[in-house]
């Protein structure tokens, strides 16, 4: 016995940037103890190719390919915040039927963003047929995708005060084909996953957060509700008429991994019974707003009209001016709160294009979960915060 | 509690008005969303303020954002700016406090010791716009490479495109489009 108490011996990790659980290009610096993490530093920017600074050179109709790249899991959810915020900033309308469709699509979107996640986050922990079931039934998303754009992922399908086409003919029959893929899908997960000893031992008391701390540190979505908040961007501020769906938002208790888990997937349910309604309700009409000058016109309109014709030159050319001012608009992507910051300087293109993106801010709160946990549950950590680093980074 | 501009909105301005009238250079409203111009120094103080008042629960920080207003006529009264985006989770609120900043060596105290989130969100103004954050205790760059010097949301920072060089245009400078 010398008396003296023994150094302090740490060892550092790095986990990623290639690290399959790590979803994406992501380090985490940790400094471990033994098998506990004393600290937390994680390290991005592997992905960063400059969406905003782009957004400033782009007339605002040639943004909305970019704003797919970001969340490339959730594109029609990156599409919808951009172009409600450049109608907002315009001060401009779109039809029922625009409002129907966007709000039938992006739930889809949610669903897809979901399934990946519930398809990747039980893997992580051990779960490894979980992967190859719900990118099955996330098949059946793309499917609709397909459809109504013609691109499988990077979508593109919204536009400033529309849609780019009407939706097909066999609109009702994909989705509904979808909806019964993905119902039974969530059965048999719940049936895999919600009473499995070895998940639930993995999950349950993990990566716990208070519901004080996790406002403080910005988290939104899931991760948020799953602490027992009550914040869902569609039910506080409606948009794109959400008000008329009727819906509910789930809550946890806990704020651990295993309540982010039911959360989420009692929000696929909830989307589920939104799509269905959507797509009941979905009125006849034009599909797209009616804005001379702002919104291109009907494409028999232009093959016969002068007028239309030229003003379809000109958005496609010079596009259009909006007053000077700045908007926010949020909307609940899968991830939390999207939010586009969009500033306008009277010309034809941005000032500036701020994106908020959920990922990025949840991301900031990961060394707050694991500092103290087990190295085995950083992955379950990274997972349940359900991030996606080219949202991260942009 | 769904508030929809009006009450709250006066709430914010009587707020301001009682507890930092000499802090608040103008209010402006534009498509319903109110925006308070204030002074730099004050900027901790009505944020904590806000924090901590309990009628109003701005809890919650939704977003910081900057701007640079180079060659335009709001680059007068300072070529930066930074909003700060605060949501009340109570009422369903929002609204922005904005800083103009001089051109030369802009900084402004960090939001850090009332907030987790302004931790990486000043980072990123930090990085891509140039804007010290006195007071943050770690500020590093966080999504540009360490070799990359500048700011890229400056307006004088170029989205540089090179040519590809051949004997007949090696000596011309790299297309620059801003």
């Amino acid at each position: 016995m010398t008396g003296q108490a023994e150094e302090r011996r740490t060892l550092n990790l790095n986990m990623g940037p290639q690290h399959p659980a790590t979803h994406g290009v992501l380090r985490v610096e940790l400094e471990l103890e033994g098998e506990s993490v004393v600290k937390a530093t994680p390290h991005i920017g592997y992905l960063h190719t400059g969406i905003e600074k782009t957004g400033e050179s782009k007339l605002y109709y040639k943004v909305i390919p970019m704003t797919d790249r970001m969340d490339y899991l959730a594109p029609m959810s990156n599409n919808l915040g951009y172009c409600l915020a450049v109608e907002k900033l315009l001060g401009i309308q779109v039809p029922e039927k625009v409002k129907y469709a966007r709000v039938c699509l992006t739930e889809l979107t949610r669903l897809k963003s979901h399934l990946v996640w519930v398809g990747t986050h039980p893997f992580d922990l051990g779960a490894m047929s979980m992967g190859l079931y719900a990118f099955r039934e996330r098949e059946s998303i793309i499917d609709v995708y397909e459809a109504v754009a013609g691109q499988r992922m990077m979508s593109t399908y919204f536009r400033i005060g529309g849609l780019a086409e009407d939706l097909p003919g066999n609109f009702d029959k994909v989705v509904k084909k979808a909806i019964s893929d993905i119902r039974q899908g969530l059965i048999d997960y719940n049936r895999l996953l919600t009473d499995n000893k070895i998940f639930r031992n993995r999950t349950i008391g993990v990566a716990k957060i208070s519901a004080e701390d996790a406002i403080n540190c910005g988290l939104t979505g899931p991760s948020l509700r799953a602490c027992g908040v009550n914040y869902d961007v569609r039910k506080a501020n409606p948009y794109t008429g959400y008000e008329n769906f009727d819906f509910e938002i789930p809550l946890g208790q806990n704020g651990d991994v295993y309540d982010r888990y039911l959360v989420r997937m009692e929000e696929m349910r909830q989307s589920l019974r939104i799509v269905e309604q959507a797509l009941d309700g979905m009125p006849e009409g034009p599909y797209r707003a009616h804005v001379p000058g702002v919104v291109l016109p009907p494409k028999e309109d232009v093959l016969s009209k002068m007028e239309s014709l030229i003003f379809h030159f000109k958005i496609i050319t010079e596009g259009f001016r909006p007053p000077r001012g700045a908007v926010y608009q949020a909307i609940e992507s899968p991830k939390g709160e999207l939010g586009f910051f969009i500033s306008s300087d009277g010309t034809g293109k941005p000032h500036r294009m701020r994106v908020r993106p959920p990922s990025f801010v949840n991301l900031s709160a990961l060394p707050k979960l694991i500092e103290g946990a087990l190295v085995a549950d950083v992955v379950a950590a990274i997972g349940s915060i359900d991030i996606v680093l080219g949202e991260v980074d942009r | 509690m769904v508030d929809t501009g009006g009450v709250m909105e006066d709430k914010v301005r009587e707020f301001l008005e009682n507890n930092f009238a000499d802090a608040v250079i103008r209010t402006e409203i534009f498509r319903n969303q109110l925006s308070v111009y204030i002074r730099k120094e004050y900027l901790f103080d009505i944020c904590q303020a806000l924090l901590h008042d309990e009628a109003l629960g701005f809890k919650f920080l939704s977003d910081i954002c900057s701007l640079d207003w180079l060659g335009q006529s709001e680059e007068a009264e300072g070529r930066f700016e930074v909003i700060y985006n605060l949501f009340s989770l109570k009422y369903r609120y929002r609204f922005f406090i904005r800083v103009k900043l001089a051109g030369e060596n802009p900084e402004i105290d960090s939001l850090t010791p009332l907030w987790n989130t302004a931790d990486w969100l000043e980072r990123e103004v930090y990085d891509l716009m140039g804007i010290t954050f006195s007071g943050h205790p770690d500020l590093r760059k966080i999504v540009t490479p360490d070799d990359l010097e500048g700011h890229p949301l400056r307006k004088d920072f170029p989205l540089t495109y090179e040519t590809p060089q051949f004997s007949h245009n090696k000596t011309e400078p790299p297309e620059v489009i801003i």
